[in-house]
């Protein structure tokens, strides 16, 4: 094969990638925090791309203004689901958050389909954002390289509040001993409830940013989620860098592997999942 | 005792009587089974609409005036040839369904293909394009109404080598479906002089077409041929757009592209696509006046070619079935390719030997944003390519049923 192409299929990998770490990155906090399998993220994303979508057609807000405005209203919608369901759920089981947000998942998916049908909506690269660069190797359209930065930006901004503050020091020592950290005065119940919505926010980030790329559709989480929580898996539940990084290295994988046999491109992620499971179960990131 | 076996046998004689009517109908109804998928890709082209088309067809044929008794149930097979053939096989040995009608996805279609022919029942093919369903794998029990590879190929292939497309690269769905079609698009190809330089298969629902739309750029084909369908294609269609592959002098060439797809890529992005089909809503006073009242029935969504041709389909079937008083399934498709083809979708046409139903097929352009006048406004006609010629001749099939 030609260089050219490599380089070609590498950043078309990097950019899909950017996609899988902004979803894994959401579950992993929401994981890492909350001890909850948010089973609903692909549905929450997709609803981040409906928003985006009546936002432009209802009330003439275009894409900049989505991207502001959907990650709160959807987030607000996690905020209502945490306090009402899953907040019953943290002395259970992880297995019955997992349930009860797989249920979710289809109701939502049910709902849309059955109001907006499978075809999906079209929604349109932002005027300033369209056009395409000519790197020589190939063309880059201008929208994916604004998503690759964005994406990039999202991540790290995410790693260092919960790393590296003392917002994040909180979060991480309410979800070890919340009965000491509630003693020292923090509301631990409330912000568990951000954070929630917090993570949901940031699926609905994601939708956004793909649906002027791929059809908003009611299906379009179904088909993502199912990779990125392999991705969450290799990168080490819960890890915030773990989930970072293997979400832009599996997206390189990928990309290099719909070039050298593309008929396995949908399934090389599993391929990896179950190879690390088997020699390292925790994850490539993982503590325990 | 003598007198009560009389009234015993006098009973039963009466009861036997009284079921004359609906002798040769097993279980005394007409179960009509759609058998798509609900939920995913293709469910827009076929789903709920087909169902809904399938009513109005039930409906139109007055079934209750002419003592049929006709009910329509459907289910889902989520794209999965198990999941449909187990969805057939349950149907037709414990449910009574005498017809499995629509079964898009060219996997599922074959897969049913076979279960309904052992068991002696009919199939009713409007959504699968495996032009092998009426050629390697043709049987006495399917008619195959609406499209096929072979018909789209010669339709929209021919077209676009004639106006100087003479090289092609295809993006082609990973089943027997693609296949089918980029073999039928291949043949066509070459035979009008052009050349096929690569090909790429991709996974079915697939997402991200970036990396096969830069594999088809550096191919420097003149035509990349988009050998898939549904949500597939109107991913491919958009991405390329994204990707300049149309400003950079490469032309797509939607190969299966149906009116729900128009719809869910806009006419920006789809503007100039040229396309098969056999079916369009505003085709002539007919189609406008069932369309209408199709999409009233069904949330505002025009048909698509699979819709109308499950309903046309549907209503040949009854007629069939009312005119040899049987629901038996070897015996209603002999009937329904003997007796003429007349509904108000496709006019009048034939079923062949083979189960290939023949009839009219169209090349349209769809239409740029300026030129579309309403809702579903989408397609301009370039051409009417006549019935004899739009689909493969009998003898070139293969079709063991052709003597």
């Amino acid at each position: 094969m030609n260089t050219q192409a490599l380089f070609g299929q590498l950043l078309i990998g990097l950019i899909n990638g950017s996609f899988y770490a902004l979803l894994s990155l959401g579950l992993a906090v929401i994981f890492g925090l909350l001890n909850i399998i948010n089973f609903t993220h692909g549905a929450q994303y997709m609803v981040g791309a409906f928003v985006a979508y009546f936002l432009l057609n209802k009330a003439g807000l275009g894409y900049w203004w989505a991207l502001l405005i959907t990650p709160f209203i959807v987030g607000a919608v996690g905020v209502v689901i945490e306090r009402l369901m899953l907040s019953r759920l943290y002395k259970l089981d992880h297995l019955y958050g997992l349930l009860l947000t797989f249920g979710l998942a289809l109701i939502f998916e049910g709902a849309f389909h059955h109001q907006f049908g499978s075809a999906g909506l079209p929604y349109s690269i932002p005027e300033s954002l369209q056009g395409v660069q000519n790197l020589g190797f190939m063309y880059l359209p201008n929208y994916r390289a604004w998503v690759i930065v964005a994406s990039l930006a999202i991540c790290i901004t995410t790693w260092f509040v919960i790393e590296r503050t003392k917002l994040g020091a909180y979060l991480r020592a309410a979800t070890e001993n919340p009965t000491l950290v509630q003693a020292f005065g923090v509301n631990v119940p409330r912000m568990i409830t951000l954070t929630y919505g917090a993570g949901v926010g940031l699926a609905a980030l994601a939708g956004v940013f793909a649906a002027p790329i791929y059809q908003v559709s009611p299906q379009m989480g179904s088909s993502l989620i199912i990779v990125v929580f392999a991705v969450v898996v290799i990168g080490g539940m819960g890890s915030i860098m773990g989930s970072i990084v293997t979400g832009f290295g599996l997206g390189v994988i990928e990309g290099l592997t719909k070039y050298f046999y593309p008929q396995a491109s949908s399934t090389v992620i599993f391929v990896i999942m179950a190879i690390v499971l088997m020699i390292r179960p925790q994850g490539l990131f993982g503590q325990r | 005792m003598t007198f009560k076996l009389k009234t015993l046998a006098a009973a039963a004689a009466l009861a036997f009587a009284a079921g004359g009517a609906h002798a040769q109908i097993s279980g005394g109804v007409v179960k009509i089974g759609i058998l798509n998928d609900q939920s995913s890709l293709y469910a827009d082209l076929g789903g709920q609409g087909s169902v809904t088309a399938a009513k109005m067809a039930v409906e139109d044929f007055k079934a209750k005036d002419k003592g049929l008794n006709v009910e329509v149930i459907f289910a889902d097979h989520q794209n999965k040839p198990d999941v449909g053939t187990q969805i057939a096989n349950k149907w037709i040995d414990n449910e009574g369904v005498d017809v499995i009608v629509d079964t898009p996805n060219s996997g599922v279609a074959l897969a049913v293909n076979e279960v309904v022919r052992t068991k002696g029942k009919v199939f009713i093919n409007s959504g699968a394009a495996s032009s092998d369903l009426t050629g390697a794998k043709c049987s006495p029990n399917t008619v195959h109404w609406t499209y096929d590879t072979w018909m789209l190929a010669n339709g929209t292939g021919k077209a676009i080598v004639k106006t100087g497309g003479d090289t092609w690269f295809f993006i082609t769905a990973d089943y027997a479906f693609g296949h089918a079609l980029e073999r039928d698009t291949k043949a066509v190809v070459e035979k009008n002089g052009g050349k096929v330089l690569g090909d790429v298969k991709v996974p079915l629902n697939n997402q991200d077409f970036s990396s096969f739309l830069l594999q088809a750029q550096a191919s420097k084909a003149k035509i990349i041929g988009l050998a898939n369908a549904g949500g597939d294609t109107i991913n491919s269609i958009k991405q390329a757009s994204e990707f300049g592959i149309v400003k950079g002098g490469q032309n797509l060439a939607g190969l299966l592209v149906f009116l729900s797809d128009v719809h869910g890529i806009g006419l920006d992005k789809a503007q100039g696509l040229i396309l098969t089909e056999t079916f369009y809503w505003d085709l002539n006073d007919s189609t406008r006046a069932w369309s209408k009242r199709f999409a009233a029935a069904n949330g505002g969504k025009y048909p698509t070619m699979v819709q109308a041709g499950v309903y046309a389909g549907v209503l040949h079937y009854l007629k069939a079935v009312a005119a040899i008083k049987s629901d038996d399934g070897t015996k209603v498709v002999a009937e329904m390719k003997k007796l003429p083809t007349d509904d108000p979708l496709f006019g009048k046409g034939t079923i062949r030997e083979d189960g290939r139903k023949i009839h009219n097929a169209y090349l349209f352009e769809v239409k740029k944003p300026s030129e579309s006048k309403g809702p579903y406004d989408y397609y301009k006609l370039r051409a009417t390519i006549p019935a004899a010629e739009a689909f493969r001749p009998l003898k070139d099939g293969g079709c063991s049923l052709v003597k």
